[in-house]
């Protein structure tokens, strides 16, 4: 196992949080059974008051997520010196079968967190907090997740061997035995190409289409995630080796180091802001029948559906840009 | 929106003046945190540069260093070793080298003799390493000798190798390789090491392995192994020094849990004013969140900014020993300044994260407590 300060601090943040969610699925729990909010009796005026606590408890614990999934792929990247045939992050991660899984984790916790906090935020506006229920059930859905987010990423902190030079006269050579695969399978780019901007036109269509009727809210979460998942897999398919100018360079990380115009951060910040955007959007918009609901409802969806749309359209543009302007010609090679 | 970051700023504006107003403990918390803010990145900063420092310098060494075993010992390498090694597809250069340490038990320290053949040296000249000549203190054309088993030798210095390379040069002595064969004693067509050149980086392992095929009693160094090696042990150091941080940093927790939830009887008072007023609980959270966050990042400038200074402009003299080893002939060095998002986000998880986490509760408590408790 290694003793850096950067895996201490992701093991550390990760048991914090955890923590924290436990703290807080007991008082779940507690809500659920005997949250009533027309009853004035004591308990239901300290399960009111510990809601306040409860969601500035999940704000920060949502909040040092994020921050800890990027700690994590930069982690991943600068480790990538450390182990025979990692040349970047790809590699780190793939030196034992917990790295994957936990960024996948990393990445669908920071997700359901918006989506929570966006529920929080609606309930708030209401004034007999009527998603309550609804609410505490979503946490205690994330909990697990993130205590096996903490229990994956231990194992794959604890289950990294280096390979290093152990002394002067120690064996200095090491065959690369086990071979780190280096690159990601992929799709190939044409139909990489048709599902991004396939999905791409869908989730501009259901956008417009919820803006212009105030329907089908869920209908854009749902192409908001299917766009996301398809955009990672264009970047992996065939933006990044725009980006490289090479043609079998398949990495979704290099793409943010300095080498490359740090070309990954301004396609990563804008699909991660659209698509979480576009999930509160969803969320928010399912809830307009609940009357106390109903006028926050038609203030806030509508606008963060288009925001969403927005920073979906700098992602396509920049991607598109990012092609578009590269020295590579795939043309005869891909038809 | 605008309205939203109006509120904000009257918050802001309003919390500032309530911080002043109690200086003395606030100042206290501020100077602890700074402290540990501090102490921590001192660590990371300098640790890391050395990290990339030895990285730059091993950026211009050969690929692959080629020593002979004897009994599991290095030995002395043959000349017909290169030949021997025969014609390897992607090796671009193979060449002896002639290098070795003397012991000079008037100033108790170990010199790095080298006799490279492309320097234009008589032998009677050397090229000393500034750690030298500050130690001895030499200048040019000077007289260094070096004695042997029992005779003394003497070479005129002709030149002192630039401060800019000193991490690795301070101890390093260049003299021709004649006069080095006369003072150790190496035979001719007899070589310290081997080191060949491999252009494509990708091509050196297979290389070595040819190698260690053809020439069972070799034993092949790496440039990408020594260099991983320098990354954890660096890595790992910088680790040790954290763990036995963590033991200040549980006191700064607790330091920060108990200052506060021991809400003085005045801020109570000044809460439940607060609330009488018309503030909500969300509006004190705000506050207290707004405190938080100015103490942590005043904290977390100024103790980056000190350590920063602390690492760059005095060479880190706090940790120095710890973390970069210790020798009589110690280079001198100024580490090229390095910081990146990583460092950043590390030290953010161990300084503002446990803070946060230590003052949620008391915050939650102050802030939903009722006005007429505190002031009845």
């Amino acid at each position: 196992m290694f003793l850096s300060p950067a895996i201490l601090a992701l093991i550390l943040v990760s048991a914090v949080i955890s923590l924290m969610l436990i703290l807080a699925s007991g008082f779940a729990i507690q809500v659920l059974q005997k949250w009533n909010i027309n009853s004035g009796s004591e308990l239901q005026l300290n399960l009111e008051r510990r809601t306040y606590l409860i969601s500035t408890l999940l704000i920060w614990a949502f909040a040092s997520e994020l921050i800890s999934l990027m700690l994590f792929i930069y982690n991943a990247e600068s480790m990538s010196g450390q182990f025979v045939g990692a040349m970047c992050a790809t590699g780190v991660l793939n030196v034992n079968e917990w790295g994957w899984p936990t960024l996948f984790l990393k990445i669908a916790i920071f997700f359901s967190g918006t989506i929570w906090l966006a529920l929080n935020y609606l309930d708030n506006k209401g004034f007999d907090y009527p998603l309550v229920r609804v609410k505490y059930l979503l946490l205690l859905l994330i909990v697990p997740m993130v205590i096996t987010e903490f229990y994956m990423q231990t194992r794959y902190f604890m289950e990294m061997n280096p390979d290093v030079i152990t002394s002067c006269c120690g064996s200095l050579f090491s065959v690369d035995a086990k071979g780190v695969a280096s690159e990601v399978s992929s799709l190939t780019p044409r139909q990489a190409i048709i599902a991004m901007y396939g999905s791409g036109l869908l989730l501009m269509l259901s956008g417009t289409w919820y803006l212009l009727r105030n329907k089908g809210g869920l209908l854009f979460s749902l192409f908001g995630l299917t766009a996301f998942i398809t955009a990672i897999m264009s970047i992996i398919s065939y933006i990044s080796l725009y980006i490289y100018e090479h043609p079998h360079h398949h990495c979704p990380f290099c793409i943010l180091k300095s080498g490359h115009d740090y070309a990954g951060y301004t396609l990563y910040i804008p699909l991660f802001l659209a698509t979480s955007l576009a999930l509160a959007a969803g969320t928010i918009s399912y809830w307009k029948k609940i009357p106390s609901l109903n006028s926050s409802v038609a203030v806030y969806a509508p606008k963060l559906v288009y925001l969403a749309l927005i920073f979906f359209n700098i992602f396509y543009i920049l991607a598109t840009w990012w092609v578009w302007q590269s020295n590579l010609t795939m043309e005869s090679i891909w038809q | 929106m605008i309205e939203f970051f109006r509120k904000q700023a009257y918050l802001i504006d309003f919390t500032m003046s309530s911080l002043l107003r109690r200086k003395g403990k606030n100042f206290g918390l501020l100077l602890v945190y700074t402290l540990i803010v501090f102490m921590l990145a001192s660590v990371m900063l300098f640790s890391h540069s050395l990290r990339k420092e030895a990285g730059i310098i091993l950026q211009q060494s050969p690929e692959i260093i080629v020593q002979r075993l004897v009994a599991g010992r290095h030995a002395l390498i043959p000349a017909e070793y290169i030949q021997k090694m025969g014609r390897l597809r992607g090796v671009t250069s193979k060449k002896g080298r002639l290098w070795g340490y003397f012991y000079n038990p008037v100033v108790k320290a170990n010199y790095t003799v080298m006799a490279p053949d492309h320097l234009d040296l008589s032998t009677t000249e050397v090229i000393i390493g500034a750690g030298i000549a500050r130690t001895i203190g030499l200048g040019i054309g000077d007289y260094f000798t070096m004695r042997s088993n029992n005779d003394t030798f003497s070479f005129q210095v002709k030149d002192i190798i630039e401060r800019n390379s000193e991490l690795v040069t301070t101890d390093l002595v260049l003299i021709s390789p004649k006069a080095y064969r006369v003072i150790t004693g190496i035979p001719e067509g007899q070589f310290t090491d081997i080191v060949l050149s491999v252009r494509n980086p990708r091509e050196v392992r297979k290389v070595a392995e040819k190698l260690v095929q053809k020439l069972p009693d070799i034993r092949p160094v790496l440039r990408e192994e020594i260099l991983r090696t320098y990354d954890s042990i660096f890595a790992w150091r910088q680790g040790i020094v954290f763990v036995l941080l963590i033991g200040a940093l549980l006191a700064f927790v607790i330091f920060a849990w108990d200052k506060a939830s021991g809400l003085s009887a005045e801020e109570k008072r000044e809460i439940g004013i607060l609330k009488a007023v018309g503030w909500e609980s969300a509006d004190i959270l705000h506050m207290k969140f707004w405190e938080g966050i100015i103490i942590s990042l005043s904290a977390f400038m100024l103790g980056y900014l000190a350590a920063y200074l602390h690492v760059f402009y005095s060479s880190a003299v706090l940790f120095e020993s710890v973390l970069k080893g210790w020798a009589t002939l110690y280079p001198q060095f100024k580490l090229v300044p390095f910081i990146d998002g990583l460092q950043i986000a590390t030290l953010f998880f161990f300084t503002i994260f446990p803070y946060v986490v230590a003052t949620i509760i008391p915050i939650w408590k102050a802030s939903v407590t009722d006005p007429d408790a505190i002031m009845r």
